[in-house]
């Protein structure tokens, strides 16, 4: 029998482990535009230890692992590009703590939001953490790694900066713990030690996250979501900046899209407002409304499209069948606000050009410090004509996004090589020398984020 | 019919392997597939199912005993169909069986799935016993033959061969007596409901087995039908109407909500007791029927508890689609069964009722694997009922 495969069934527990066509095939494909690559075996581990045991493994025989989660980032992040093994992490999904009053809670990173969600709802349902407008089966890790935003990103940041703790198996195996928790103490704080900063972004290869403490947050009583709309894109930053020195949103996010016809060429606002009581709501509402955004109103120039909707969970998946086709895929950027009405024409310039449907978003990142601002390229999985269409125009707009001073989120492989390009040769070569550092043998996710 | 005449060739590739599919209602875990929960590998869920079959139909991948095991795990739950939020969702579970029609015409099957069909064909049952033995269920009780009574009622393969099942059927007859209603059974006249058929993918058979039985039902002059399982209760009302089978279809829970004060028992009071009830996905996420067996419990004086997932996000016993013969999601700490009734246990309850054989059987073998007899017990609601002091 292989080696390998006998030392992954040994450690994972034969159930848990192929390397049979039909697993092979469905982890060499992405939900994306990337064409598949197929790994050489698949394990799912259950604990820390089990992902160090293989990590060492694979050092010895050097071959690649690579960790996923939901396996839903769409930018072919989690394909094994050299092969190897692909760890898939959902089984480690355990809660290890719940502490209310400190408002964190300890996870094994494989956790899925929609776990999480579901569990905060029923043990504490006064608190929340900053849920993606992912599928929930994303995972809390593979979020993380890719610096990933939800709907606490207004008031609170990226995900990855509402992180209290983590623990990590390093590329050579080892069981490393960052934040109080490394000294002993609860998982309160990653600060004040000395900031390594050497997993999150890095897309998997740099080390395996495996345990993550993460913030919680209150979780009002009364949530409703407002939409404000105009028609003219060059408002969406002043009002952005009207609604965040207003300070009273959970969440913003901005968007224009062809279908449905009601959101074509028109700007909506999504603006989540939550309180505790009716008077809080009120009160928001007043300062936004009636305040801030009055003089749109009544300079005819914006309106309020919606009140008090309830706030549902996204279901973004939807528009992979716009054109019955089962795929998109989007390229994030982090922009400036102040950039929105740029982003948007020349989002739309590219979709135009690839006869497809224009998709555009932009949520909130911070007081206004930034927007993470999408733009998806639907198409049909069963026609590959559509396909290359929409990685070209994904290609082009990567293109874009760098020319006109945004960074790209989250690239695949295509796009981190255009930032790479453009990194400061300082910056770059320290990457390099931490990868190289962390990482000898290059076996973790390699081909990602590969400084040449 | 070849693989290119594959009757969801236009819709395969539109599902985009999000995942919703694994969840329950209340997102509680992804875990609410049956084989993913069991195997957790992205290949046994229903997106990766899905896009194994589109696969095997463009030639990218071959057949295998693995990937149809894989096609063959699936226990035609319909949680999917539940949380996929795209508009074809309905569709999925039959996209799966259509997959097991192909695999059927091509004679390419799971060595339990053709005994079972086998066994259906020659002997009326997937267990390959005598017909002849149908009727044992019925000892000793006074059940007449029917005769143009009101109702039929029907017991199905589980009820009428399996030991612990037949003390369900008997319980529901009992019941059944009590209420006075004018009824009759087949006896060793019964033959296979054929709804498990139908999710293996056997197309001729289900035929065969339905026009049969209709032909059974109309010479009798059976107009109603009492089921003691959902996965007959289905076949009747769902899949006979396709082959001009057109009867007024009962689940017992169904008939008994309304005549509960017919069936006052003098048994032991419950006190408080806790019960926590399983919802069969051939009555609730198939048929929408989550009421009625819950009416009869409240009537018990036991206190219900539910489970996090039930209703529409119950987690499925693992045994449909033929599962509780061909067994594709046993053997496992993760079979959902077990992971079920850890789930019952941690409610606090005792009883784990049940309102279908076929997750009777299952759950009651989960309880003994998991060690958990002397805390919990599996029962029918018609034993309860019996059981218990109204
Ligand atoms: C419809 C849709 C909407 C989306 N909306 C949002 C959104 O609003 N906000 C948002 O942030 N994202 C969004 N995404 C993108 C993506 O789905 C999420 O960021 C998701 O959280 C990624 O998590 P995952 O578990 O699927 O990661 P994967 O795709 O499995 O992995 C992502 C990367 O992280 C690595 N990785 C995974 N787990 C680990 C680990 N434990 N340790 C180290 N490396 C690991 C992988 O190797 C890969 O490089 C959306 C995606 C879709 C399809």
């Amino acid at each position: 029998m292989d080696p390998i495969y006998r030392a992954l069934a040994e450690i994972v527990g034969e159930e848990y482990v192929s390397d049979q066509p039909e697993e092979l095939f469905t982890y060499s494909k992405d939900l994306g535009t990337s064409e598949p690559i197929q790994p050489d075996y698949v394990a799912a581990p259950k604990t820390a230890e089990q992902v160090s045991r293989i990590v060492r493994m694979a050092n010895q025989k050097k071959v690649p692992v690579v960790p996923l989660g939901g396996g839903i980032s769409l930018a072919g992040l989690a394909l094994p590009l050299r092969g190897g093994i692909t760890l898939d992490l959902k089984r480690m999904d355990g809660i290890i703590e719940l502490n209310e009053k400190s408002r964190y809670i300890v996870v094994e990173a494989g956790i899925s939001h929609g776990k999480l969600t579901s569990y905060l709802h029923r043990h504490a349902p006064h608190l929340m953490h900053s849920e993606p407008g992912a599928p929930p089966a994303a995972t809390i890790g593979g979020n993380v790694v890719i610096h990933g935003q939800g709907d606490l990103a207004h008031p609170y940041g990226f995900n990855s900066d509402m992180i209290n703790g983590m623990e990590v198996v390093l590329p050579t195996g080892e069981i490393c713990r960052f934040g109080s928790c490394a000294i002993g103490s609860g998982w309160y704080t990653l600060h004040p030690l000395p900031d390594l900063g050497l997993f999150l972004g890095w897309s998997g290869s740099t080390g395996i996250l495996t345990k993550i403490s993460l913030r919680l947050f209150p979780c009002k009583k009364i949530r409703e979501m407002d939409i404000f709309v105009v028609e003219d894109e060059e408002l969406v930053p002043d009002i952005l900046y009207e609604l965040t020195h207003a300070g009273m949103a959970e969440d913003l996010v901005a968007w224009s899209q062809e279908i449905p016809p009601y959101g074509n060429r028109l700007h909506h606002i999504n603006i989540n407002i939550t309180g505790d009581s009716r008077e809080e709501m009120e009160f928001k509402r007043h300062l936004m409304f009636d305040i801030r955004l009055a003089r749109y109103i009544q300079d005819g120039v914006g309106g309020i499209a919606a009140v008090s909707q309830d706030i549902e969970r996204p279901q973004i998946s939807k528009s992979a069948d716009w054109k019955k086709g089962g795929g998109f895929e989007y390229v994030g950027s982090i922009m400036p606000v102040s950039a929105y009405p740029e982003c948007y024409r020349r989002g739309m310039e590219i979709s135009i050009r690839h006869h497809i449907p224009y998709t555009i978003l932009g949520r909130v990142i911070g007081s206004a410090h930034g927007m993470m601002f999408s733009y998806s390229y639907a198409f049909n999985r069963a026609d590959p004509e559509t396909v290359r269409q929409a990685r070209e125009a994904l290609h082009e707009t990567d293109h874009m996004v760098l020319e006109i001073g945004g960074t790209i989120w989250k690239p695949a492989v295509y796009g981190q090589q255009l930032v790479m390009e453009r990194m400061d040769p300082n910056t770059l070569q320290l990457m390099k020398k931490v990868k190289t550092l962390l990482d000898p043998n290059n076996i973790m996710n390699p081909g990602n984020w590969e400084v040449n | 019919m070849s693989l290119a005449e594959y009757k969801y060739q236009d819709i395969i590739h539109r599902c985009f392997r999000c995942g919703y599919c694994k969840f329950p209602t209340d997102w509680d875990d992804v875990t609410n597939c049956p084989a993913y929960a069991r195997y957790r590998l992205e290949s046994y869920s229903t997106g990766g199912r899905l896009w194994l079959i589109r696969a095997w139909l463009t030639g990218e991948i071959q057949w295998s005993q693995h990937l149809a095991e894989i096609v063959y795990s699936c226990a035609a739950c319909k949680n999917c169909v539940e949380k996929c939020p795209l508009s074809f969702h309905n569709d999925i579970v039959n996209m799966i069986i259509a997959a097991k029609n192909e695999m059927v015409e091509l004679g390419l099957l799971p060595a339990p799935v053709k005994k079972f069909l086998q066994n259906i064909q020659l002997h009326g049952n997937p267990y390959g016993l005598p017909a002849k033995r149908r009727k044992a269920w019925m000892d000793g009780l006074n059940i007449e033959s029917y005769h143009g009574q009101e109702y039929l009622y029907y017991v199905g393969c589980e009820g009428a061969y399996d030991t612990r099942a037949q003390l369900a059927a008997r319980a529901v007859a009992t019941l059944l007596l009590k209420t006075g209603i004018s009824f009759g059974a087949l006896g060793n006249d019964e033959a296979c409901d054929g709804n498990e058929v139908e999710m293996l993918g056997e197309d001729g058979l289900v035929e065969l087995v339905a026009e049969k039985n209709i032909k059974n039902f109309q010479k009798l002059g059976i107009k109603k039908i009492i089921t003691l399982s959902p996965h007959a209760y289905n076949a009747f009302k769902n899949i006979y109407p396709r082959f001009g089978g057109e009867f007024k279809v009962f689940h017992y829970t169904q008939v008994l909500q309304d005549l509960l004060d017919r069936i006052k028992q003098d048994g032991q009071s419950a006190q408080g007791a806790k019960v926590t009830y399983h919802d069969p996905c051939f009555l609730g996420r198939w048929n929408s029927e989550y009421e009625a067996p819950r009416t009869l419990l409240k009537a018990t004086g036991f206190q219900l508890i539910e489970m996090p997932r039930n209703k529409r996000g119950a987690l499925c016993c693992g045994g449909g689609g033929g599962n509780f013969v061909t067994d594709f999601l046993g053997g496992s700490e993760e079979s959902p069964a077990r992971i079920r009734v850890r789930e019952a246990h941690a409610t606090g309850a005792t009883i784990l009722a049940v309102a279908c054989p076929n997750c009777l059987t299952m759950l009651e073998d989960a309880v003994k694997v998991e060690g958990l007899e002397e805390e919990l017990m599996v029962k029918d609601i018609a034993e309860i009922l019996i059981e218990s002091k109204q």
